[in-house]
């Protein structure tokens, strides 16, 4: 008597996140297996996760660089959480949908979306250019987290169809303190949607420790509160994420409902090209954070497994480096596109919104010719 | 039929689900209860609770997963419950709900419809009186629209919900209850564009959703007067028709523009700048505004003292003709 009437039918305790990260890779890449995390991949699929994650620090780097070469305005760089986002974007398949944040270069490479029109955003010749029903991958969403109620909504209309496709939002630490993936897993919970929320919890938001973000014994315990289970994996161990989110997509898929799931990962760059991390955090706290480096544990158990030789090293390395070329050659000296576009996209059906104005512009670029021409 | 203007709504929301399966009804209460005005009264019991459901309270939510639902392949109809609730969404609205068309180079549509019963009148406690055209008017991507009249209230809903944009129905709460004859299939101007709903010569009145009513009144009013005005009803706020407004105001030399929402950057202001730059050699005065004034929104014994209405309006009819 006076307790109040539970929502669910589910005990509490079954979402609970388990009491250490699931961890099945050693950082000298011995591989501990757990019955409750399988790792169902064949060898070819077990390269091509390196492949995804050698080719995303490849052109995640040539990106800075052109930032720093004045090609692009600025980039947000992924270096270090290249298991999380290959490892979660890899347990999806192709009918799935990806809703990303802005830092999510990984998740596109693994979707198979060209990495040069990823750029677009950042070099400000449009705001995106790639078309996202071709590899069901959303734009980047800048406004933190807001994505996650597209991706809720989105599987929402999935269900409704009997539709069994998945979708994932990926999000960092920093966004769980926002409303938006606060509303989106309720009603996820609530219409028991086909929705896995993917925290990279790379323990910045910018200039913010976690701790002064969250009070929460971790961010996976939130999803109890939303009647959903809770997963925490090592994110820079690309198996444990794998199978962590193979786990969560597979229930999702099943009719089950909507997981989250907290990736323990590192920003090992800055937050962006215009960040200086020297001012909040310690060289010593970066050096440490590297030596967890998850391409570095990926390879020696690759290796060890008899997995990657020399030969097949050079090869994903000439892949990566050639994947990089294609992505500067998108991207090097673009050009913006008539600035007349800027009126075509804002509706379909442009009701007279834009008559007078347009013909202002088309009247300022015909004088900045004459001016040329002159 | 005679009906009121919220079940000419409720009719145009049914009409649109019959037409087309692809279009859901959801937001606050508006499932069994049928919504607080009684708006979407027994769509649920026609189409089910997949098609018209109740959504947690959190309206950032409710126009986020519209969004996803959108880009799923769904016409979404969405509302809010009150105007002064749709600030949570805020965000949702303005930086996804209007740009992802313009983001995605055309690639993304959103035919999302939301409707928001706005404007005051009703002696409602605070929060829910709010006239926040402006803020989603001044939002590129967006179209807003306001019905006026019971038939507008069901052709409107039924042209928002079909027209491939997200538009915004600011639906005239004070005027759920209004009646009129609503004969089906209902034929009214096209969605964005202005109506003179009665000629005059001497002053032109232009008003929307709730104010359409308190200015047909102001017109009555001023017959006995001697004063011959015209009713523009403007309909849409964004985009605004220009040209049905210029030629009236050609015809008339004045214009007084009505609106509940506070004055200073509100819709009268940009009505004006159109005025003076397109019909300037026809203005035989100033353009006048009868609005709100520019505080929040009163508590309700005072509210008759801020609404714009039939006295204010013909205070600045004649302001206009002295001039």
């Amino acid at each position: 008597m006076g307790a109040s009437q539970p929502a669910g039918d589910v005990d509490p305790s079954t979402l609970l996140p388990p009491a250490e990260p699931v961890h099945l890779l050693d950082p000298d890449g011995t591989y501990h297996e757990d019955p409750d995390h399988p790792v169902d991949l064949d060898d070819d699929q077990l390269r091509m996760l390196y492949r995804h994650m050698v080719v995303t620090r490849k052109v995640d780097r040539e990106a800075i660089n052109l930032q720093r070469q004045g090609q692009l305005g600025v980039y947000a760089s992924l270096l270090g959480q290249e298991a999380a986002q290959v490892g979660g974007a890899f347990a999806l398949s192709e009918e799935d949908w990806v809703f990303p944040s802005y830092r999510e270069m990984g998740a596109a490479v693994t979707r198979g979306v060209d990495t040069g029109k990823m750029l677009h955003l950042f070099r400000g010749t449009w705001l995106s250019d790639h078309d996202p029903y071709e590899h069901h991958f959303a734009l980047y969403s800048i406004p933190i987290g807001t994505q996650a109620l597209h991706a809720a909504g989105f599987a929402m209309g999935a269900k409704f169809d009997d539709n069994p496709i998945v979708t994932m939002a990926y999000f960092g630490d920093g966004a769980t303190s926002e409303g938006d993936p606060h509303e989106a897993m309720t009603f996820a919970g609530v219409f028991k949607a086909p929705v896995v929320f993917f925290v990279q919890n790379n323990q910045w938001a910018i200039s913010v420790p976690l701790d002064q973000q969250t009070a929460a014994p971790t961010l996976a315990h939130k999803a109890v509160g939303y009647g959903m289970p809770g997963h925490h994996c090592d994110g820079n161990d690309v198996l444990a994420t794998y199978a962590v989110t193979r786990k969560a997509v597979d229930r999702a898929r099943s009719g089950a409902g909507p997981a989250l799931i907290e990736a323990l990962t590192y920003r090992m760059e800055a937050h962006t090209t215009s960040d200086d991390p020297s001012r909040y955090r310690t060289r010593q706290e970066e050096e440490e954070a590297a030596k967890t480096d998850p391409i570095v544990r990926y390879k020696l158990f690759l290796e060890k497994e008899g997995l990657l030789d020399a030969d097949l090293g050079e090869q994903v390395e000439a892949e990566a480096a050639a994947e990089a070329t294609r992505m500067r050659d998108e991207i090097y000296e673009a050009p913006h596109g008539d600035p007349m576009e800027l009126f075509e996209h804002v509706y379909v059906d442009d009701t007279g919104h834009f008559e007078r104005q347009r013909e202002v512009l088309a009247t300022e670029l015909a004088a900045r010719d004459g001016e040329v021409s002159a | 039929m005679t009906v009121t203007l919220a079940q000419a709504i409720n009719r145009g929301i049914h009409d649109a689900m019959e037409a087309d399966d692809r279009v859901l009804m959801f937001g606050e209460d508006v499932g069994k209860l049928g919504g607080v005005f009684r708006v979407t009264d027994t769509l649920q019991e026609t189409f089910g609770t997949d098609r018209v459901y109740d959504t947690p309270l959190a309206e950032s939510g409710i126009i986020g997963t519209a969004i996803g639902l959108a880009m799923y392949g769904f016409r979404p109809v969405a509302e809010m419950q009150f105007d002064g609730f749709a600030y949570p969404a805020f965000e949702q609205f303005t930086s996804h709900l209007a740009k992802m068309r313009n983001r995605s180079r055309g690639r993304v549509k959103l035919p999302v419809t939301v409707r928001i019963p706005f404007g005051g009148g009703i002696g409602a406690v605070e929060h829910h009186s709010e006239s926040p055209e402006t803020y989603w008017a001044h939002t590129a991507g967006l179209k807003v629209v306001s019905p006026g009249t019971v038939a507008d209230g069901y052709a409107m809903t039924r042209a928002a919900i079909a027209a491939d944009d997200p538009v915004i129905v600011l639906e005239p709460k004070r005027r759920y209850w209004m009646k009129d004859d609503l004969e089906l299939p209902v034929t009214t101007e096209p969605l964005h564009k202005a109506v003179v709903r009665r000629p005059g010569t001497d002053v032109t009145v232009v008003a929307y959703g709730p104010m359409l009513k308190t200015a047909m009144e102001a017109a009555d009013a001023a017959e006995e007067e001697g004063w011959s005005l015209e009713v523009v009803d403007l309909r849409s706020l964004s985009p605004i028709d220009t040209d049905t407004l210029v030629a009236s105001l050609q015809r008339t030399g004045r214009m007084v523009v009505v609106h509940e929402a506070a004055q200073s950057l509100g819709p009268a202001a940009e009505i004006a700048a159109r005025m003076q730059q397109e019909a300037f050699y026809h203005l035989e005065a100033p353009i006048l505004r009868a609005t709100g004034y520019d505080t929040p929104y009163p508590p309700a014994m005072l509210e008759e003292f801020w609404l714009p209405d039939v006295d204010r309006i013909l205070d600045r009819v004649e302001e206009a003709l002295d001039y």
